[in-house]
């Protein structure tokens, strides 16, 4: 159905675009890609000689490096696994009839609206700070010892605060999927003596399955750059605990003013998050067959 | 085929409902309410917190007295309007060609695009840097605007395509029997039908802009700061601090959190991602 | 193609508005130190005064650093004015990244030469003066009166060692009424806990690095000092002691919260003000502890204005740099926020003001404690580099804020204090062998 004219025209629609996207892409990347093979340091400027694959042998062998793979994959996985199933309550939850539905949907949704350097701030100063915060003013006034959020448990007080924005993302795209649902398909089980557990399993959640990868994708792609929460709360610390990759790029290349490192550490981010890329878009792609 | 809920049952869903968004909402609410005290009553006990009659609303003058709020906040309207309709300027044509003359590689462009967003930023910075450097672009809007833009674009894309795609190609086939030229086509007919989808884009992307806390950190020192820099100015305390770190929140987030809420529900009906069929 | 017309027009006068800035605007950025943020309160004066404008970049200390550096070792040009340290003033000014002062000295009002030598020393580099201080400081210790008088414990006079100092806490150790032993710097960074912890180490005899560069970060001192660090933290120190920088501690401190506390002595007038304090009338100081040596037991600090090579408003910026660090500066500060509030350590004359004296009795210890810092012999074995609680090797920030994230992962029981230090130790190798220093 498509002539040869509105072919090209599509073409030249869609150009600004790849273009674009293009230059956005390559230009940065060759350029991190050329400053990886330089022993390029900011504090030590003038020179940038050839350092051939110095660079990367000094990123992998970085006793932080193998904590921070774990960090990322354990911070992505634990927000995805806490927002999915949290948002998979509360979509069934607020999809039964009740008053005030729209004022608890406004109060759930909120935080998604929230800067990522506010709620940083925000829960380790107002709730998570041992002294004066809340959950430490609870404590006390029942005799128990405060928890030393960042101190004791750093990387779940991190997946809180992330969980705590994304939860109400999930809710939202689950909660869509789920009221698109036929309410006589589930009726007409209801009457054939399925249980709840079983119109659940069988008719809501593969009905939700597209959402469910939808919801996985997108907070994958923000969850691996995760930055700013970490900034401000813990610097990547107590030791490793917190430094997810992306810090550790942050540390070496901006922390430790080493471009070059900084750099190998970006190629190496780059080809991670496109392995990270390729299999959710395969499964992504399978779902949304467009 | 109605059927009856009992009242008991709808009084259980709405005081557990209720509870769980109230616990969702409380942090918000508890810097709501600490904005308006005293910064001595601020480190109290919660309730003594709440039942300390003082209410005041110095803590906003002293953080309007530190650093102008409002350069500030036009700095993040400009920016995250100006990089959401600048990305859609861009996005329409991309998203209709791809969804009404779908080739082969389609999808194989869409994910690439989308795949481009997985880019950790961190690792870019320093060309990023340099090359703003070399064109003035530091803290200008104009650059903070582009590099916003190319970092919401894919997704911008994807949804557009998504709703496009929802379009029945019949209509347009009918228009074009009609007559009607590529152009007419777009603006007559697939722009009213897609309003609702492009509404949802632009509000997800402008509420993406304005908290994006990396590059806007990064890039801009003052004439182009957006609120995130102005936040972060309260990262570190000077002595008694919560009350004006909680004004200085709630200036921050209450644009778009108000922005949020009145638009909620062109937000959500479009929030899909292709998600719902 | 008219709405796309309307939108490129739009964004081209966005572009306009945005590059065409004031002439006489300059930029500044900034800690949220105390005498910092006196300074931004009084300069509405200068901008009167000369018709300019001043935009106030004002960050964490950690991010400041990470922005100056980054912006001023590229050339961005962001800044006009930065605030820098001691640390910073003399690697940056010998890579010519720094505009050089030398002229302030012809200013006969200006009188650069009231500025103690010490502190202009620190901030030269070559002969050429490169920062001018707005103030400077080493540490020493801070204590409540009421507190040691209650516990019935005398306050030194003698400069004591860390085992006597651990005993005195332990006696004013009171967390039931909300008073805990000491308050000591947690957070991770090179300027944050290891301005504490390395003049701690050297007290306990340990060095950075021997006379040939190599690390001696797995040395016994070092495990003693550290050991002692944590011992004496989770004993008497505040719950969640690993967030608390100085900012944090200084408002503990100015709370009520903590018995004791080693830190700048540019707190002091902060302490001491009744405006912004809680115990001004309650808290006196001693000198910070020795312990096998008293060699490099304070530290020497010192913040200042620096005008990056990079800037196009260099003029403007050495103006308002002059009347930020002038004697008419100081004496606003005390007209305007009390003597008390006055920063110390830089000005002879501003030490000699009678005024200044009557307010703040203490600021005699203070020139004297900063007078006593030997930044050149800061440890008690010789070693081949300068600075008290830092290495002036521009690899040490990277070096130095490792160290410290392993510090404070033994503080919180991430890690042994021995893991921590064999941690720190091959990072320093790896450093110091990529930045080719040893094989």
């Amino acid at each position: 159905m498509a002539t040869k004219a509105s072919r090209s025209s599509a073409r030249l629609m869609i150009s600004p675009a790849v273009i674009l996207l293009l230059g956005w892409m390559i230009i940065p990347l060759s350029m991190t890609i050329y400053f990886s093979f330089l022993r390029y340091n900011l504090l030590q400027p003038g020179s940038t000689p050839f350092a051939g694959w110095e660079n990367y042998y000094w990123f992998f062998t970085d006793p932080s490096f193998s904590a921070a793979m774990v960090n990322t994959l354990v911070l992505v996985t634990g927000v995805l696994t806490i927002t999915t199933i949290g948002g998979i309550c509360f979509a069934l939850l607020l999809d039964r009839p009740m008053f005030g539905q729209g004022i608890i949907r406004i109060m759930v949704i909120a935080p998604f609206f929230v800067m990522p350097t506010v709620s940083g701030l925000v829960w380790k100063n107002m709730f998570m700070n041992p002294v004066n915060g809340i959950f430490g003013r609870i404590a006390g006034a029942l005799g128990m010892q405060p928890v030393d959020f960042f101190g004791q448990i750093p990387m779940a007080s991190i997946i809180l605060i992330v969980s705590w924005m994304w939860l109400p993302f999930a809710t939202l795209i689950l909660l869509t999927a789920l009221q698109s649902l036929d309410q006589e398909q589930l009726e007409a089980a209801e009457m054939d003596g399925a249980s709840w557990p079983n119109r659940f399993w069988f008719i809501m959640l593969p009905h939700m399955a597209r959402a469910i990868t939808v919801v996985i994708l997108i907070q994958t792609i923000f969850l691996l750059s995760i930055f700013a929460e970490i900034l401000v709360t813990t610097n990547g610390g107590p030791g490793v605990a917190t430094t997810n990759l992306t810090y550790l790029i942050y540390v070496s290349s901006l922390l430790q003013y080493d471009v070059g490192i900084g750099s190998a550490g970006g190629v190496v981010a780059i080809i991670l998050a496109n392995i990270v890329a390729f299999f959710l878009m395969r499964m992504i792609g399978k779902n949304l067959d467009a | 085929m109605a059927r009856a809920i009992s009242t008991k049952s709808k009084m259980f869903n709405t005081a557990t409902a209720g509870t769980l968004g109230f616990l969702m909402f409380f942090p918000i609410l508890w810097i709501l309410i600490l904005s308006f005290k005293t910064e001595e009553d601020a480190i109290r006990a919660p309730l003594e917190v709440l039942f300390s009659s003082d209410w005041t609303t110095e803590s906003y003058g002293a953080v309007q007295a530190r650093s102008d709020y409002f350069k500030h906040f036009m700095n993040s309207v400009t920016i995250s309007v100006g990089s959401t309709l600048l990305g859609l300027l861009i996005a329409i044509p991309a998203a209709w060609a791809m969804a009404f003359v779908p080739a082969k590689r389609t999808k194989d462009v869409l994910m690439w695009m989308l795949s481009t967003k997985m880019l950790p930023p961190v690792g870019v910075l320093i060309p990023i840097y340099l090359i703003f450097r070399d064109f003035g672009l530091l803290d200008t809007r104009v650059g903070l605007t582009f590099v916003l833009m190319m970092i919401n674009l894919p997704i911008i894309i994807w949804m557009l395509y998504t709703y496009f795609k929802e379009i029945p190609g019949e209509i347009l086939e009918a228009a074009r029997m009609d007559g009607a030229t590529l152009r007419e086509e777009v603006i007559y007919v697939l722009t009213p039908m897609a309003i609702p989808g492009m509404a949802s884009t632009v509000l997800l992307n402008i509420i993406l802009a304005w908290n994006e806390a990396f590059w806007s950190l990064q890039l801009t020192s003052s004439n182009a700061a957006p609120l995130t820099q102005f936040i972060a100015s309260y990262s570190s305390p000077e002595g008694l601090f919560y009350a004006k770190l909680s004004a200085a929140s709630i200036m921050a987030i209450a644009p778009i959190l108000i922005m949020g809420w009145f638009s909620q529900k062109q937000l959500v009906r479009g929030l899909t991602f292709g998600a719902v069929k | 193609m008219k709405l796309r017309t309307a939108m490129l027009a739009g964004s081209a006068l966005v572009s306009a508005v945005a590059t065409s800035a004031i002439a006489e605007e300059i930029t500044i950025a900034t800690v949220n130190n105390a005498d910092m943020i006196v300074m931004q309160k009084l300069a509405p004066k200068w901008e009167e005064a000369t018709g300019n404008t001043i935009n106030w970049v004002v960050l964490e200390e950690n991010v400041l650093r990470q922005r100056t550096t980054t912006d001023i070792a590229t050339g961005g040009g962001s800044f006009d004015i930065m605030f820098i340290g001691a640390y910073e003033t003399p690697i940056w000014g010998a890579k010519g990244w720094l505009t050089p002062l030398d002229d302030f000295a012809d200013d006969a009002d200006y009188d650069l030469e009231d500025i103690f030598q010490l502190v202009r020393n620190g901030l030269s580099a070559d002969g050429h003066l490169y920062a001018v201080p707005l103030y400077s400081e080493t540490s020493f210790t801070f204590y409540r009166t009421d507190v040691f008088e209650k516990a019935g414990v005398e306050a030194p006079t003698e400069q004591i060692t860390y085992d006597a100092f651990a005993e005195l806490v332990a006696k004013v150790h009171d967390p039931e009424n909300g008073v805990y032993g000491t308050c000591q710097r947690g957070k991770a960074g090179w300027g944050e806990n290891m301005a504490f912890i390395g003049p701690l180490a050297n007290a306990f005899g340990a060095k950075w690095f021997d006379m040939d560069w190599q690390p001696q970060l797995d040395s016994e001192e070092w495990n003693n000092a550290i050991t002692y660090y944590v011992d004496l933290m989770n004993n008497y120190g505040p719950p969640g002691a690993s967030a608390n920088g100085h900012n944090e501690n200084r408002a503990l401190f100015k709370d009520g919260k903590c018995a004791t506390w080693v830190d700048a002595t540019s707190a002091a007038n902060d302490v001491r003000n009744p405006k912004t304090s809680t115990v001004a009338d309650v808290t006196d100081f001693f000198q910070a502890p020795k312990q096998v040596t008293s060699n490099g037991t304070g530290w020497f600090w010192s913040w200042a204005l620096a005008i990056p090579a990079s800037s196009q408003k260099a003029d403007v910026a050495k103006d308002f740099l002059k009347w930020g660090t002038s004697k008419e500066y100081y004496e606003m500060v005390g007209e305007t926020e009390g003597w008390v509030a006055v920063p110390s350590g830089t000005r002879a004359s501003v030490h000699e003001d009678p005024r200044l004296l009557e307010a703040a009795p203490f600021a005699e210890t203070i020139k004297n404690a900063i007078f006593s810092v030997d930044p050149a012999n800061p440890t008690r074995d010789p070693v081949p580099y300068t600075g008290v609680q830092f290495v002036a090797i521009p690899e040490f920030q990277g070096i130095g804020n490792y160290v410290g994230q392993q510090i404070a992962a033994a503080l919180t029981g991430q890690a042994t204090v021995e893991e921590a230090l064999a941690n720190s130790q091959k990072f320093a190798v790896r450093e110091m062998t990529k930045a080719g220093y040893i094989k």
